[in-house]
């Protein structure tokens, strides 16, 4: 368990230095840099020395090996510079929205897990019931149906129901609610992201355990059980569903490092502060030492995710920690 | 479902009551009646002929971005097989640097580079693709590399690319359709999802994303029907497509069939 657990951990630094070489690279194809963005704004005249003692300042003259080298070692030593559009640490402006974005996704997971889980067991249960088209209906309508729609309908709901209920119209607060100051207040304004794309989440995982479980319930061994008598109950949740968990554990790992960029659109409809408008932000202000950061950040906490989902695997199967 | 929706985008000059890309601000933000059966958006343009309008662009971005992601994968995938070795490792880890980013980050770094002309959309859509479909292929073409009849493809002095393109990849064409028509919903899904950021097709040409990113929000109260309908196509077409894959994935592959 050891070998492998170092294995899986010394794999990672390969990834994580490619995702370096590739966003450094593709943000310095990008035509135009910060400095002229910001001074230049709409095609007004700039003094080229002007641009040029602001490129000095960012350290954008230097070679470009010695800018990769101090990203990379920047990276390594958790030290991420300072944003090339606000001139604030970047691990402030992250920090500020780093929060937010985690409560959405951590939100949207649990919601999922809760959803998906029984309902793929039901659905495999009584596979080709009504209750089975119905739940496939759902899951298959999830992955069809764009996060960002679902937010829009869900703002819209909220509009007309309050309307019709209370007479005003409610929206949730705008301006970012600390979870611990007003946890109640922090939910209502996180819970209808995270219900918007933890819909399309649970419909994935939903499949998942349906099919793994539906894999499952034709091994010899639950024939076994079958045959000793045992409760269908007990067969179900004892020996069925523990086997059905692997594959359901690496989607729903997956799912949640993707959420934190698959929260880029729905953060746009729902006007948060998180991650992914900063993101576009970054990205629109050619602001490299932030978009830098970011991608990152999403790269290291997927590779991350991926360690824990294979240490986990390999934990519950020993037959991989053997191999 | 599918065929129909080719139809419609194949036809949209004749289907379509109304021209999708003209102003008429007298008829702004109609609610649907009959003479506009979906209603008019903020600049009074019927948004059925966009709707329709707006499959063509979706088929055409789905189509082609799927189709040239798969097939990039389809080479590299079975190169990679073929040449196995340090090739085969180094291709492998290129792999899991482009799968350790989420598809959106990929195509909006590319778009943001690029521009958002309709060639690098198209780009950007399929970019994300790739590295899966190189992978799957792979692990099918790994197999087929050990029968003896690439061998002797070899021993006849058969060129690489020869080997690659007319021996191999023929083989793994069932996969290669499988990720093909699976990902057609979802480039079409990333599509819509730049056009609402802004990032995607640019006004005035119809696209279901841009519909919605266009006033659907403010007008949300007032006029629902400009939020409702863009997606309630996406949500379809989307569904339509996911459906034909899974038809299609049951056909090639028994292996894979639940039922």
């Amino acid at each position: 368990m050891y070998k492998y657990t170092i294995k899986r951990v010394l794999l990672m630094f390969p990834t994580l230095v490619g995702a370096a070489i590739l966003v450094f690279g593709l943000l310095r194809l990008i035509p135009g840099d910060v400095c002229e963005l910001r001074m230049a704004g709409e095609g007004s005249f700039v003094d080229p020395a002007a641009i040029a003692a602001c490129q000095a300042d960012l350290g954008m003259d230097q070679h470009i090996l010695v800018q990769f080298w101090d990203f990379i070692f920047g990276f390594f030593t958790f030290n991420l510079g300072t944003s090339m559009w606000t001139s604030q640490p970047i691990t402030h402006e992250i920090g500020l929205r780093f929060e937010l974005s985690m409560q959405v996704a951590i939100i949207a997971t649990v919601f999922s897990v809760i959803i998906s889980i029984p309902m793929g067991t039901i659905s495999a249960i009584k596979q080709n019931t009504w209750i089975d088209y119905v739940v496939r209906t759902f899951s298959i309508a999830g992955i069809a149906m764009p996060s960002f729609w679902l937010g829009i309908l869900i703002i819209l709901g909220l509009l007309i129901t309050t309307q019709a209920w209370f007479g005003t119209p409610w929206m949730p607060p705008i301006e970012y609610v600390d979870p611990w100051e007003d946890p109640l207040g922090n939910l209502s304004q996180l819970i209808w992201p995270a219900l918007a794309t933890g819909y399309r989440y649970s419909a994935v995982a939903t499949r998942m355990t349906r099919s793994a479980l539906l894999e499952v319930l034709r091994e010899d061994y639950v024939r076994t059980a079958r045959a000793k008598g045992l409760l269908e109950k007990i067969i179900i949740n004892r020996h069925a569903l523990k086997n059905a968990m692997l594959p359901v554990v690496t989607v729903i790992g997956i799912e949640f490092a993707f959420l934190m960029g698959g929260l880029v659109v729905t953060e746009q409809v729902f006007n948060l502060n998180g991650l992914g408008k900063l993101f576009v932000e970054s990205v629109t202000n050619h602001d490299f030492t932030l978009t830098q950061a970011l991608v990152m950040l999403v790269a290291f906490i997927f590779v991350v995710t991926n360690l824990v989902v294979d240490i986990f695997y390999a934990w519950l199967d020993p037959r991989i920690r053997y191999s | 479902m599918v065929i129909s929706l080719a139809l419609m985008a194949i036809f949209a000059d004749y289907i379509a009551p109304h021209d999708p890309e003209v102003n008429n601000f007298p008829a702004m933000l109609q609610p649907p009646s009959l003479e506009y059966w979906l209603g008019t958006d903020q600049f009074g343009r019927d948004l059925l002929s966009r709707v329709i309008y707006g499959a063509r662009t979706a088929l055409f971005i789905g189509f082609v971005a799927a189709g040239v992601g798969a097939t990039t994968g389809l080479v590299i995938g079975v190169a990679s097989a073929y040449f196995g070795g340090k090739v085969d490792l180094i291709i492998q880890r290129v792999i899991d640097v482009f799968i350790a980013f989420p598809t959106i980050i990929i195509a909006l770094s590319v778009v943001s580079v690029f521009g958002s002309e309709l060639h690098h959309v198209i780009f950007a859509i399929c970019l994300p693709f790739i590295p899966d479909a190189a992978r799957i292929v792979r692990s099918n073409a790994l197999a087929i590399r050990e029968i003896p009849y690439v061998d002797a493809a070899r021993a006849l002095g058969f060129g690489h690319m020869r080997i690659i393109l007319r021996h191999m990849a023929p083989n793994v064409l069932a996969p290669y359709l499988i990720i093909l028509t699976a990902n057609i919903g979802q480039a079409i899904l990333l599509e819509a999802s730049l056009s609402y950021l802004g990032l995607g097709v640019q006004e005035p040409t119809a696209a279901w994303g841009l519909m919605l990113q266009g006033g659907a929000e403010e007008y949300a109260e007032s006029a629902p029907w400009v939020a409702v309908f863009p997606g309630l196509a996406i949500t379809l077409t989307v569904f339509g497509f996911n459906l034909f894959g899974d038809g299609v994935r049951d056909a090639l592959d028994p292996r894979l069939r639940t039922e």
